[in-house]
């Protein structure tokens, strides 16, 4: 996949697919550290050692690991290759955190594409999905609570076609500021 | 910048214009496992939002499932309309999106040369 917001739409997947109702997604870019993590935690059933362990192993196409993720081998060799890592915490009935770390500068890091539509594809497609999501560069942070959306909305839909258009204007307009580029 | 104030005004004039239905609505699920993901699920999920929103269709319920076991005919896209069977939909593009939508979800025809599954739940 061309673009860390695929895989992150990849990995919240699993979230889901391991029965979680809450996941948090942070990505963090400090640029004077040089580096790239994305993090997603859930509340899902979470995993044993021996499947943790074969879950990244890209040779394991058992229709069980398939399940849990064809993309996380192909995640952690993109860190590899870009002087990261993927790190995998999991507790059997508890839950699952992935992490994923890049060196933001590195040449063949891919980029992080475009996180609006896979953060309005997880909002709207996932209604009673307890989601949150927290994205810092440098100072500049954003976060979005699926909680408190749904509080301020009070039934609407997110489906609804002007609440659509506002959401995407909403994450457009914050995430576009994060980097120090949004006109008022 | 569009802020959180602005949704609560809009939440407001749409409740008071009462032209918010919750129920009977037609029901679109998204196939979001890995090989959906790298076929241009989330692509193909997005167009569905705009034309949701171009077309202004009040009663249409999205949602995303995971690996349906079908890799060789990702993009999936169901469609379930209520009392009718679900249709499957294969190899989804960006681009059979407003068909879809304008035949199946707004006129009720199946695109036929685009389905691949028909289940009577
Ligand atoms: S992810 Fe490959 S068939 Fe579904």
């Amino acid at each position: 996949m061309r673009e860390l917001s695929l895989h992150i739409l990849d990995l919240v997947q699993n979230s889901l697919e391991a029965g979680a109702n809450i996941v948090k997604l942070e990505v963090i870019e400090d640029l004077s550290a040089d580096v790239l993590v994305i993090r997603v935690a859930d509340n899902g059933r979470g995993m044993d050692e021996k499947l943790r362990q074969l879950v990244i192993d890209p040779f394991v196409t058992t229709r069980l690991t398939r399940r849990v993720g064809l993309g996380l081998p192909l995640m952690e060799m993109s860190t590899k290759r870009c002087d990261g890592y993927l790190k995998i915490q999991s507790t059997p009935g508890q839950g699952t955190i992935i992490e994923a770390s890049y060196r933001h500068h590195h040449l063949d890091r891919p980029p992080l594409g475009n996180i609006v539509e896979t953060i309005k594809t997880i909002l709207v497609a996932n209604p009673t999905l307890n989601f949150l999501y927290r994205h810092t560069v440098n100072d500049r942070k954003f976060t979005v609570s699926s909680q408190e959306l749904a509080d301020i909305l009070d039934g609407v839909p997110l489906t609804q076609p002007d609440i659509l258009i506002w959401l995407h204007k909403y994450l457009s307009d914050h995430i576009a500021n994060l980097y120090g580029g949004v006109e008022k | 910048m569009k802020t959180l104030e602005d949704l609560k005004r809009l939440r407001e004039q749409l409740k008071t214009k009462n032209t918010v239905r919750h129920e009977g609505g037609i029901q679109i699920i998204v196939g979001m496992g890995t090989c959906g993901i790298a076929a241009g699920a989330r692509q193909v999920m997005t167009a569905i939002l705009d034309e949701i929103a171009k077309q202004n269709l009040q009663t249409v319920k999205i949602s995303q499932t995971g690996c349906i076991g079908m890799c060789e005919k990702e993009v999936l896209v169901d469609v379930v309309r209520p009392n009718e069977p679900r249709i499957t939909y294969g190899r989804v593009t960006v681009d059979d999106i407003p068909k879809i939508i304008s035949e199946h979800i707004v006129n009720g025809r199946i695109v036929a040369e685009l389905a691949i599954g028909k289940f009577t739940e």
